[in-house]
């Protein structure tokens, strides 16, 4: 009866049935994220106490300043972009062809059997993939037995390594959309670019790439932004090399200095905030 | 419809609850006890511990690894425990509160008292105190002006482990891995963590004897700065640092690593049988941890209870054995039979370690004309040597 009673007294109120629907993500939304995200702000302009290590509400710019002025953060800031753009660049090379290959050339069994299997490395454990990586670019690994009778040797631990796990690692993320990208573009304009007597670079080039061009940016800024935020690769396969994300982690823990950490944090904030701007410039965002 | 001064006086009330709550976030609780209990009353019924992993196993691991049973048995007291990787995680898990006994190595005690987050520990009120090794007793990271801070649990020390297919001749220096690093660059292993700059100090007492080092752990700037050098040389040929003890495992089982600092149950661990360890010639860092109770602790008698019963001989010596470190209690090597692999009770062996201590701007050695550098920087300057 009261079921009743209330669905009567919703249904003509359209918008009391929006706002029902809405309060509880939003209210999620705006406390989970946007909250935690500005409190996070702020707190690169607190100090911490020296022995304690509490964090103390006094107001300062030092720890910003710090983070913009000394030549570590530089270094790291630098290494990382191009770890992150390496990683980027990489990815979608090797995703364009595989995704054209999925949608287009590929009969339709064989082309589900190639999603479940770009998808299949997802369903296993980030560290166990990162792990196996550690493994195959050890001195005595797969990486340095099967390049040996070719003078070639494992590039080991650290920058090179760091890139070909994480290649590997979002590649998936990658293939995906631009995957997507392809199949929407129909096989009658290629035939009709071939009918005008298009050779394929012509119409890869004239055609596909500007129907396709959202979906590579797409991929690229999940490859990029995961790139810029991780530190566990980094910990396992980089050797002694420091990303942005292992400053912060170091500072959360060892340092036990949250502000200096909340600013550094600021950084990898801005640069993709900066390539998020550039990619909405683009007007690749609208077509998403 | 709210009028417009109505919504103002809204959005003014929302504004301040979020700086009350920002404010909330981060302001340091007083008022917490941290004098000595004088007596052992009843057991509260449950009690919460924090430790490296291997210290409170109830058998959930490995069925036959069990000493909490046996507490809960004797004691009445149901025992919850979380783990924690790192000293400094520990540091934040304890600020956040909720824990009745902490397990804290050397280079996290100071903080935790410092801080008023642990209380003084009476120990008479412990029957198993007396049986604990002497040279572990009152010292600077487990006491302050004379007051102990808890029971002592069991240490080891930060050997010298090397390939012996790789280095030759059988290295007693640890030379090998900083003026000569660079026989073995890329292949050299270093502890990831700012007490690692202790190794080098100690490396420097006896190589630059006019830098007056007295103790690593109490760096003045000038002797500090050279420890410093001294590590950004080292990392032109460090491979990778470790902190991970099952990745440096890997690291010597695959040959990545050939040499460099260690734990000796990582060289127990090693199934290849190519590494030998060694305590070089300068002496070496190492730990050697401690029960301690938390001021805020809600079960302090079973807290004081945990304390007695992990200082056994029997416990103490099950708990050292698993983890793999020499125990405290002298009884203790008659349950074990691996005591003479971690030199237990070998005193002249113990006075060669350089147990972790926190790094505090007033001298741990007892200088009061220089202020000596404090872990912050030492934190700082860690993350500019990784570079």
């Amino acid at each position: 009866m009261t079921t009743h009673r209330v669905s009567a007294f919703l249904a003509p109120r359209r918008r009391l049935q929006v706002a029902g629907l809405l309060t509880a993500p939003v209210a999620w939304l705006g406390l989970v994220y946007v909250v935690a995200l500005a409190a996070l702000l702020i707190t690169a302009f607190w100090t911490v106490d020296g022995l304690t290590g509490q964090v103390q509400i006094q107001w300062t710019t030092e720890n910003v300043v710090e983070v913009f002025t000394e030549a570590l953060y530089r270094t790291v800031t630098l290494r990382t972009l191009g770890i992150a753009a390496a990683v980027t660049v990489i990815d979608v090379i090797v995703a364009i062809p595989v995704a054209f290959f999925m949608a287009k050339v590929a009969n339709p069994r064989a082309r589900h059997l190639l999603v479940i299997a770009v998808l299949a490395p997802l369903w296993a454990s980030y560290l166990v993939k990162v792990y196996a990586w550690r493994a195959l670019l050890s001195a005595d690994g797969l990486i340095g037995w099967a390049g040996a009778p070719l003078g070639l040797d494992t590039p080991g631990y650290g920058i090179a390594g760091v890139i070909l796990t994480l290649s590997y690692l979002w590649l998936p993320y990658v293939i995906m959309p631009i995957y997507a990208g392809f199949d929407r573009v129909p096989d009658r304009l290629l035939e009709a670019s071939a009918d005008l007597g298009a050779r394929g670079g012509v119409t890869l080039m004239a055609v596909v790439m500007p129907m396709i061009k959202p979906a590579i940016i797409a991929g690229s800024i999940f490859a990029f932004c995961l790139s810029l935020g991780d530190y566990i690769t980094v910990g396992i396969v980089g050797g002694t090399t420091q990303m942005l994300g292992n400053l912060v982690y170091t500072n959360v823990g060892a340092a036990n200095n949250l502000p200096l950490a909340a600013a550094i944090s600021l950084i990898p904030i801005g640069i993709i905030f900066l390539y998020l701007a550039a990619v909405r410039r683009t007007g690749a965002l609208r077509s998403l | 419809m709210l009028k417009p001064t109505a919504r103002m006086s809204l959005r003014a009330g929302v504004a301040s609850v979020a700086v009350a709550s920002l404010a909330a976030c981060g302001t340091a609780s007083s008022g917490s006890d941290t004098e000595a209990a004088t007596e052992i009353g009843d057991a509260e019924g449950t009690v919460s511990i924090l430790a490296w992993p291997g210290y409170v196993e109830d058998g959930s691991n490995d069925p036959s690894v069990d000493w909490v049973s046996g507490f809960t048995e004797a004691t009445g007291c149901e025992v919850v425990s979380k783990t924690y990787g790192t000293s400094d995680e520990a540091y934040q898990l304890m600020q956040s509160g909720g824990y009745d006994v902490v397990a804290a190595s050397g280079d996290l005690t100071l903080r935790l008292i410092g801080a008023d987050l642990v209380s003084a520990v009476n120990t008479d009120l412990l029957d198993n105190y007396e049986g604990i090794f002497d040279f572990l007793k009152d010292k600077e990271w487990n006491s302050v002006d004379g007051v102990s801070y808890g029971v002592p649990h069991g240490y080891g020390a930060n050997l010298l482990m090397y390939n012996t297919d790789v280095v030759d001749p059988a290295p007693t220096s640890w030379d090998v891995v900083f003026d000569n690093a660079s026989d073995y660059a890329g292949a050299v292993t270093a502890y990831d963590s700012p007490i690692y700059i202790a190794d080098a100090a100690v490396y420097l007492m006896s190589t630059e004897p006019d830098l007056g080092i007295t103790n690593p752990y109490a760096l003045d700037q000038d002797q500090f700065d050279a420890a410093v050098e001294l590590l950004k040389a080292q990392k032109e040929n460090v491979g990778e640092y470790w902190s991970d003890y099952l990745k440096e495992i890997q690291a010597f089982e695959s040959g990545d690593s050939v040499v460099g600092t260690t734990w000796q149950v990582i060289q127990n661990s090693i199934t290849t049988g190519n590494t030998e360890v060694v305590l070089p010639d300068e002496g070496a860092t190492g730990w050697s941890d401690t029960w301690m109770i938390a001021s805020e602790a809600e079960s302090p008698n079973c807290a004081y209870m945990w304390l007695d019963y992990i200082a056994s001989p029997e416990v103490n010596a099950e708990a050292t054995a698993y983890f793999g470190e020499a125990p405290s209690s002298e009884a203790a090597c008659d349950y074990r039979d691996d005591c003479d692999d971690y030199h237990a009770g070998d005193a002249e062996y113990a006075e060669q370690i350089w147990y972790w201590t926190t790094p505090i701007a007033e001298c741990v050695d007892g200088r009061t004309d220089v202020e000596c550098v404090d872990y912050a920087e030492w934190t700082k300057a860690w993350q500019e040597i990784k570079g």
